[in-house]
């Protein structure tokens, strides 16, 4: 076998271990994409009766809260980023971070202090690579959120939301994280979590126009407020966390899908060379041999005159 | 037919529970509260105990809930909860032994849910 053909069949070979990898990442990712969806829709009832809950209370009394009432001139803000711990999923965790830096670079400009919170170890990964400060950061999830991670994330927040700004204290908390919208489709989005907007809160629910009954409060409208809040951060995080989590599966797919076929590519297009080297190596062969025979004709006939 | 309202018993990660039922009796921080249809709208805070559900095929219906939330309106209860369980789903010997190591261990808040469990698993 000549070198060259040597050459292509050792590719070939190592491109078809690599698609083999690609192809079995592939299709886990897709079996935990379906696995991850069917965690978000089991977490949606609890997350609407607990949003409908907050509607009530914030709408059916007077009743002023640190978290949901807006501080006059905000100084301090902090933003959750979700990122995955692990890579190989396209531009899911730029996406991410992109995001997050638009929006920090965002409440700069209106004057805020920012406080960067991650979750995943790429988001931390890249801000330590830059020098940045990171708040506080948690990894190790990002694949299979539970709920009790959700509220190892969401307690140091609630904790900074709740302390006064002048304390260390923050004034907003926002979130970054990617949305699944579709097997196809993902988008990175930020959102503000706290103060609530409780006008957009209550469009989420009832859209028709329905209106909220007068709830008799157990014990006041103060405590049950004073326990909801932090019970819908810590929802809205798990959420979050779980969506994330979807669309880093998804994005995998999608990845090592297209280097599967870029592989099977590669694979054809190196086939072809192989062919043809493998050709070239007959045809100088064969033309070799015709040459030899009729240099040899060529001899004998001139020793026979 | 008596009257009925609709109970969810949802917890943070799953639907526990639905179906109608004529009485659910649960524990708010202020005391026990019974809730029967036509009551009027309600939203109050739960205290960690088991929750009572009266269904309407005359059944009963017990969950160990770990604090969270009641809400009642047109009919319609919500009990919203981190973590319930139905009676049916504790393992008794198990929460027996957790108890124990709680107690050994001094971990008031594992001691509480434990007990907790244990309480409903002996309602059923």
């Amino acid at each position: 076998m000549g070198a060259q053909l040597r050459v292509y069949k050792r590719r070939i070979r190592s491109v078809t271990a690599t698609k083999k990898i690609t192809k079995a990442m592939e299709m886990i990712a897709a079996s935990r994409v379906v696995k991850a969806q069917r965690k978000v829709a089991a977490s949606t009832p609890y997350a609407t009766e607990l949003t409908r809950a907050v509607t009530a209370v914030g709408t059916g009394s007077n009743t002023k809260h640190p978290l949901t009432t807006e501080a006059d001139n905000p100084t301090r803000a902090a933003v959750l980023l979700l990122t995955s711990d692990r890579g190989l999923a396209g531009a899911f965790n730029s996406n991410a971070i992109k995001a997050a830096e638009q929006l920090t670079e965002r409440l700069e400009r209106e004057g805020r202090q920012v406080d960067t919170y991650i979750v995943g170890r790429r988001g931390v990964a890249h801000y330590n690579f830059r020098e940045r400060k990171i708040a506080e950061s948690w990894s190790g999830f990002t694949d299979e959120p539970t709920y009790a991670d959700a509220k190892k994330v969401a307690a140091p927040l609630i904790e900074a939301i709740q302390k006064d700004t002048a304390e260390g204290g923050v004034d907003e908390l926002h979130i970054v994280f990617t949305e699944f919208v579709s097997m196809m489709t993902q988008t990175a989005l930020d959102a503000r979590l706290l103060p609530l907007r409780l006008d957009e809160v209550a469009e989420e629910v009832k859209p028709q126009g329905e209106i909220l009954p007068l709830y008799d409060f157990e014990p006041s409208a103060e405590d049950v407020l004073d326990a909801l809040l932090p019970r819908y951060v810590e929802s809205r995080v798990y959420n979050a966390l779980l969506q994330s989590a979807a669309s880093k599966h998804a994005a995998t797919r999608r990845a090592m899908k297209s280097a599967t076929d870029n592989a099977g590519e590669l694979i054809n297009t190196l086939s072809r060379l192989a062919n043809a080297a493998r050709q070239a190596e007959i045809t100088q062969e064969i033309s070799e041999i015709v040459g030899g025979a009729s240099a040899l004709a060529d001899a004998t006939a001139g020793s026979d005159r | 037919m008596a009257a009925e309202l609709h109970v969810e018993l949802v917890a943070a990660d799953r639907q526990v529970w639905s179906g109608e039922a004529t009485l659910v009796v649960a524990r708010t921080t202020s005391g026990d509260i019974g809730v029967m249809p036509g009551h009027q709208p309600l939203l109050g805070v739960l205290e960690s105990g088991p929750v009572t559900i009266r269904t309407s095929e005359g059944g009963t219906v017990v969950a160990a809930v770990h604090g969270g939330f009641i809400s009642f309106a047109d009919n319609k209860l919500s009990l919203l909860a981190e973590i319930a369980e139905l009676s049916d789903e504790i393992d008794v010997q198990r929460t027996e032994r957790e108890l124990e190591r709680a107690k050994a261990e001094g971990d008031a808040a594992a001691e509480r849910r434990a007990d907790v469990r244990l309480r409903a698993a002996a309602a059923r």
